[in-house]
């Protein structure tokens, strides 16, 4: 299956889905160090986001959270590419820092086609997700 | 986005921090459908606080410094976590002082001037009408944009930097003359007698426009001052950058066929009860956003040489704190047990972790932040009953 959709940063990657239906705020949230979802309640709490393809519908909260992104691609433990509903500025700016492939507007509802574990490939010059 | 041949050469520049920030300000033009750049005659960086940005943001700047990042035009740092000379007396810790020195080092290194204020359109930064600037600061953004007419988007803190160092920012949202028309009619119909005022009118107004740029009626009279603490409130409760005030800011709009909402004296009272949740503050701060010289003196005025059972901290620029003492306001305030404060306000330092747990403001602004960011309990109301409690 493809999933088509806006090159936010482009890059090719490969990696399990992890998706998150609820929008995640960086800050705060993700060990900078390991990678570890560390938001209590969230959805991802206790999962490693290091080298996935994370689905979530937009970003929130602190301006902060572009630096955490950015912070974990130099700690080697970013996601290995991020697909949202809408890319905000706050992820924007972290994946165009940290050099993270990054897709927006997504021609399929992402939350019902796609499933947790399932093994993906990206590439953002072709315009797809492949699943 | 169209780039201009200079634009495009910086995409390739030989500093990596340069093409970095190009690339930064393309891709982010490009995700807000910008046709162009524009040039920016100065900049305001924001994320100064180690309490705000944390371990990734000082990576991030160091790095950006390391690489050769310097600013090519004028360019203000906001408040940092702490008074950068006199932190010891406000009981920061040794650890937050050093990390939060590394990220003033990084900016210095940098270029950024270190005024280290939210307010630099009082004293050293005064764009003119129509100005492109890029800022970050959200009550100094809206300050410029409706106040005094100049030009900018709320900016983060990497795309400020990044305009900084490149001169540049896309050309959309309040660059552009269609986006700046007002949204909501506010009909005003309250005494707004003092700077809490209109902190709690602008704290109402930003949670019902959210961002939109809301045209006041029936504001008799405002002075700097006083819309400092209007459009702090409402980009804090809300995200306005932009708002009208009838015969003060503008002299007309076309407001025709526009949503219109009524602030009277009951909506005032009902703003002061949801903000005011104490009575019985540990510590009150003025100075959110930065008190002017007005300010100081008007509080220093206020306390009458009597004993102070609490803290009172007044927070302003190390620029106004230097009037400040040369008129004697600041030995006023000292002898009656307050402090002056600089660099810093009580939102951005580590006030959590100072064992205050109550907190007196007459600011819309920070009455907004302090119960989130702060962990703090509100006190909430005009100069002359947060003075009473702290000396009585």
């Amino acid at each position: 299956m493809k999933i088509k959709g806006r090159e936010v940063v482009e890059g090719k990657a490969h990696g399990e889905i992890l998706i998150s239906e609820e929008p995640i705020g960086f800050y705060g949230s993700v060990d900078i160090e390991t990678g570890e979802f560390i938001e209590e309640g969230h959805q991802l709490e206790g999962k490693n986001i290091s080298g996935k393809i994370l689905v979530f519908p937009k970003g929130k909260g602190s301006t902060v959270g572009s630096y955490v992104i950015y912070g974990l691609a130099k700690n080697g433990k970013a996601p290995a590419a991020i697909v949202n509903e809408e890319t905000e500025t706050i992820v924007a700016t972290g994946c165009i820092l940290g050099e993270i492939p990054c897709i927006d507007n997504p021609d399929k509802d992402i939350f019902k086609v796609l499933e947790d574990g399932s093994e993906a490939h990206l590439d953002t010059n072709k315009g797809f997700l492949e699943v | 986005m169209h780039l201009t041949k200079e634009e495009e050469k910086l995409l390739e520049d030989d500093n990596p921090a340069i093409r970095k920030a190009m690339k930064l300000l393309t891709k982010l033009g490009d995700i807000y459908g910008a046709e162009e750049m524009v040039e920016v005659s100065s900049a305001q960086a924001s994320g100064v606080s180690y309490k705000s940005i944390g371990d990734p943001g000082i990576k991030f700047l160091e790095e950006f410094a390391e690489e050769g990042g310097e600013v090519s035009i004028p360019t203000f740092a906001n408040p940092a976590g702490m008074d950068l000379e006199k932190w010891r007396e406000m009981n920061i810790s040794e650890s937050f002082a050093k990390k939060q020195n590394r990220i003033i080092e990084a900016m210095e290194k940098m270029g950024i001037t270190i005024t280290a204020s939210c307010t630099p359109y009082l004293w050293s930064n005064l764009p003119r009408k129509n100005e492109h600037i890029a800022w970050a600061e959200s009550s100094a953004v809206s300050f410029a944009n409706s106040v005094i007419g100049a030009k900018t988007n709320r900016e983060g803190g990497p795309s400020a930097l990044a305009a900084a160092i490149t001169g540049r920012t896309p050309k959309h949202g309040l660059h552009l003359e269609e986006n700046r028309e007002p949204t909501h009619i506010i009909e005003v119909d309250a005494e707004l007698e003092s700077i809490s005022g209109f902190g709690a009118l602008g704290s109402w107004v930003g949670r019902e426009v959210e961002d939109g740029k809301p045209y006041f009626k029936g504001i008799k009279k405002a002075g700097t001052d006083e819309l400092k603490g209007l459009g702090a409130a409402m980009a804090a409760s809300g995200a306005v950058a932009l708002y009208f005030v009838e015969d003060i800011t503008v002299d007309s709009k076309d407001t025709r066929g526009l949503e219109k909402l009524q602030f009277g004296e009951e909506e005032k009272e009902e703003e002061y009860q949801e903000l005011n949740k104490t009575e019985n503050p540990e510590l009150v701060v003025f100075g959110c956003p930065h008190c002017s010289i007005n300010e100081i003196r008007d509080i220093s005025n206020e306390l009458k040489d009597e004993e102070m059972n609490k803290e009172l901290w007044v927070c302003t620029s190390k620029a106004v704190k230097a009037w400040a003492d040369r008129m004697g306001y600041t030995e006023k305030i000292e002898e009656a047990g307050g402090k002056v404060v600089c660099d810093t306000c009580n939102v951005v330092c580590p006030i959590e972790d100072m064992r205050y747990e109550r907190t007196g403001t007459n600011s819309g602004k920070a009455a907004n932040y302090l119960p989130g960011f702060c962990e703090q309990k509100v006190m909430f109301s005009n100069k002359e009953k947060l003075i009473e409690k702290v000396t009585k």
